[in-house]
C-alpha cells in the first residue's frame, strides 16, 4: 500500500510528517497542505526526500476575518456566558449587573496587517472602532486611510491604549510567543486579547486572566489542537469564564473548505503530472 | 423602572397618589399602558438613543456566533470528551451573504452600517422607506413586501418596536417563506415572533437556526423546548448591557425624573 502513495493531502497537520513516514513512502511526490501556515512541516527534511510541498494560500481571509470579529464581539458582550445563564436550570432572572464592554468606538490594536488583518480592519471600521496596527511593513497611506488605521512602529507602543488586542500573524520563530506575560502586563486591565495565529504565540494566558491582568481572552488557535485534557489545564484554562476557546473556526465553512481543497487538488495534480506547482513552498 | 419591573397597573397607581413620573429603562415601552398612566396624570419617559449602538452590536454578535456555530464550537473545544475536531463540522459564511432587516429604525440602520463592513447584501422592510442617501450609504434595498425579504435572505434580523401591528409578525407563514438555510435573529421583543411556530420550524428544519436576545416570557420556563435546541442561541436580554450605556441610561432616566418632579419639560417623554 505504502508504495502506491504518491501524494498526501495534509488536513490540519495530520498525519505528522516525520523521517519515519517519509521513509515508508518511497514513491511520495508531493505533500499538499490545507491552508497557508507551514510551521508544522520540516521543509528541509521533506525536500531531502525529493518530495515537493505546496500550501493553499487561497483567499479565505474574509472567512477568517469574520471569525475574529465574531470572537471579539462574543468576548466583549460575554455571549457564551450569557447563553449559559439563559439556559441554566436555576435562572429566575438575569442579574442587572451582567455587563459587557462596548465595541462601537473602542480602540482595536491589530498585530499583523496582512490580508486577514486588513479585512478585520474593514469590519472594525464599520463598528466605528479606532484602529492601531503593527506590521513588519507600513501599509500604503491610501490603505491606512480607507480603514482609518494608525501605524505603531514598536510592538509595545500603544498596547496600553487598546481595548482589544488582536494577534493576526504567521507563526515563525520571530513571532513565536509574541504576546507573552510582559506584553499582557502592558495591556489595560479592561482589555481583551484575541489570538487567531499559531498557538505558541500565546503564552498560556490563564494566570493573566485569573488575576485580572487582562479582562478576557478569545483563542481561536491553540497549541496543540485540541488542548490536552490534562487535569491542570482542565482546572484552569478550560474552566475560566472570561475565556472563549474555539476549534479553529476560521476556515470551517463549506465555502472556505471547498476552496482550500480545490487548490490542494490542483497542486497535487500538477506535481503528479510533472508540471509547475501553482503554490509550491520551498525551504528557505 | 428597570427591566419592566415593577409592573404598573391600576392597583399600583391608586396606591401612589403623588406619583408624577415613570422613567423606563431602554427604548421599548410596550410594557407600559400609556393611556392608564395618563388617566392618573402620570408622565412616562424612556431612553431611546443611547441603547442603539450596543443593541446593533449585539445583533451582529448573534448573527456571527450563530453562523459560525461559536457556542457549539466552544463547548467542543473545552469538553472533557473531545479528542479531535471533526473535519466535516462546518458553519456558514457571513461575508457576502444576504441580510434582511425587518425594522429599519435607528437600531436597524446601525445594523446595516455594520453589515456593510462584511460586504453583505442588505434588504430591508420598514413602515416607511428610507431616503435615497440613507439607502445608498449602506447599500440597502427596500422590500415593500416582507415576503420578498424573507424569501431572499440568509439572515433575517428583527429590529421593530412591539406594537399591535408587529405582534406575531413572524409566524408559521413567514417562517415557511424563509430559506431552509436561513437564520432568524431577534433583538426586538419576544412577542414579535410566534414562539410556538418558531419551535416547530426549528425542529422540522424549516429554517436552519435562531439567535434570540429576547423571548416571551423572560426568562423562559426551564422546560421550554427553545432551551434545548442545538441550533438556537439565547442570550438574557443583554442588548444594552455594557457599562457605558447603562450609565448613560441611568443619567437619562435621572434627568427625566428631575424634570418631571420640578414640572419642567421632560427629555425623552413618551406620549
Amino acid at each position: 500500500m505504502s508504495k502506491k502513495v504518491q501524494a498526501i493531502y495534509l488536513w490540519w497537520h495530520k498525519s505528522v510528517i516525520d523521517q519515519e513516514l517519509l521513509q515508508s513512502l518511497p514513491n511520495l511526490k508531493v505533500i499538499a497542505n490545507s491552508g497557508v501556515g507551514m510551521d508544522h512541516l520540516d521543509l528541509k527534511l521533506v525536500a531531502s526526500f525529493g518530495v515537493k510541498v505546496a500550501n493553499a494560500p487561497c483567499d479565505v481571509s474574509g472567512s477568517t476575518a469574520d471569525t475574529e470579529v465574531a470572537l471579539l464581539l462574543a468576548s466583549a458582550r460575554r455571549l457564551v456566558e450569557g447563553y449559559h445563564v439563559a439556559i441554566s436550570s436555576g435562572m429566575e432572572y438575569c442579574e442587572a449587573d451582567f455587563l459587557g464592554v462596548e465595541v462601537t468606538g473602542a480602540t482595536l490594536r491589530i498585530n499583523g496587517m496582512g490580508s486577514i488583518g486588513y479585512k478585520i480592519a474593514l469590519r472594525a471600521k464599520a463598528f466605528e472602532m479606532n484602529i492601531l496596527y503593527h506590521n513588519r511593513t507600513w501599509r500604503k497611506e491610501q490603505e491606512e486611510q480607507a480603514v482609518g488605521a494608525t501605524y505603531c512602529k514598536k510592538i509595545d507602543s500603544l498596547l496600553q491604549k487598546a481595548n482589544f488586542v488582536m494577534v493576526v500573524v504567521s507563526l515563525t520563530p520571530l513571532t513565536d510567543e509574541l504576546i507573552g506575560k510582559r506584553e499582557m502586563e502592558l495591556m489595560k486591565p479592561a482589555a481583551t486579547l484575541i489570538n487567531i495565529s499559531g498557538g505558541t504565540i500565546q503564552n498560556c494566558p490563564a494566570t493573566a486572566l485569573q488575576t485580572g491582568v487582562i479582562r478576557a481572552a478569545a483563542l481561536e488557535v491553540t497549541y496543540p489542537e485540541p488542548l490536552p485534557r490534562l487535569p491542570s489545564l482542565l482546572i484552569t484554562l478550560l474552566k475560566l469564564e472570561n475565556i472563549i476557546i474555539t476549534p479553529h473556526l476560521s476556515i470551517k465553512t463549506g465555502k472556505a473548505t471547498y476552496m482550500i481543497t480545490e487548490e490542494a487538488a490542483e497542486n497535487i495534480l500538477a506535481a503528479l503530472n510533472g508540471l509547475p506547482i501553482p503554490s509550491e513552498v520551498l525551504p528557505s | 423602572m428597570w427591566y419592566h419591573k415593577p409592573v404598573i397597573n391600576e392597583d399600583m397607581l391608586q396606591s401612589l397618589p403623588n406619583l408624577k413620573i415613570v422613567a423606563s429603562s431602554g427604548v421599548g415601552i410596550d410594557h407600559l399602558d400609556l393611556n392608564l398612566l395618563s388617566s392618573y396624570g402620570v408622565k412616562a419617559s424612556n431612553t431611546p438613543f443611547v441603547v442603539s449602538t450596543d443593541t446593533a452590536d449585539l445583533g451582529m454578535a448573534l448573527m456571527l456566533a450563530s453562523s459560525r456555530r461559536l457556542v457549539e464550537g466552544y463547548q467542543m473545544a473545552v469538553s472533557c470528551d473531545t479528542e479531535y475536531f471533526p473535519a466535516d463540522w462546518l458553519g456558514t459564511e457571513v461575508s457576502g451573504a444576504t441580510l434582511g432587516i425587518v425594522g429599519m429604525g435607528t437600531i436597524g440602520y446601525k445594523v446595516a452600517e455594520r453589515a456593510k463592513g462584511f460586504e453583505m447584501k442588505i434588504l430591508y422592510h420598514n413602515r416607511n422607506r428610507r431616503n435615497k442617501e440613507e439607502e445608498s450609504a449602506v447599500g440597502a434595498i427596500y422590500c415593500k413586501k416582507i415576503d420578498d425579504l424573507l424569501q431572499q435572505s440568509d439572515f433575517v434580523l428583527l429590529s421593530v418596536n412591539l406594537t399591535p401591528e408587529t405582534h406575531k409578525l413572524i409566524g408559521k407563514r413567514e417562517l415557511e417563506l424563509m430559506k431552509p438555510t436561513a437564520t432568524l435573529i431577534n433583538i426586538s421583543r419576544g412577542l414579535v415572533v410566534d414562539q410556538d411556530a418558531l419551535v416547530e420550524a426549528l425542529q422540522n428544519k424549516v429554517i436552519k437556526a435562531a439567535a434570540l436576545d429576547v423571548t416571551y416570557p423572560e426568562p423562559l420556563p426551564r422546560d421550554h423546548p427553545l432551551l434545548k435546541l442545538k441550533n438556537v442561541i439565547i442570550t438574557p436580554h443583554i442588548g444594552s448591557a455594557t457599562k457605558k450605556t447603562r450609565r448613560l441610561m441611568m443619567e437619562n432616566m435621572t434627568e427625566s425624573i428631575q424634570a418631571g418632579l420640578t414640572g419642567l419639560p421632560i427629555p425623552n417623554e413618551v406620549l
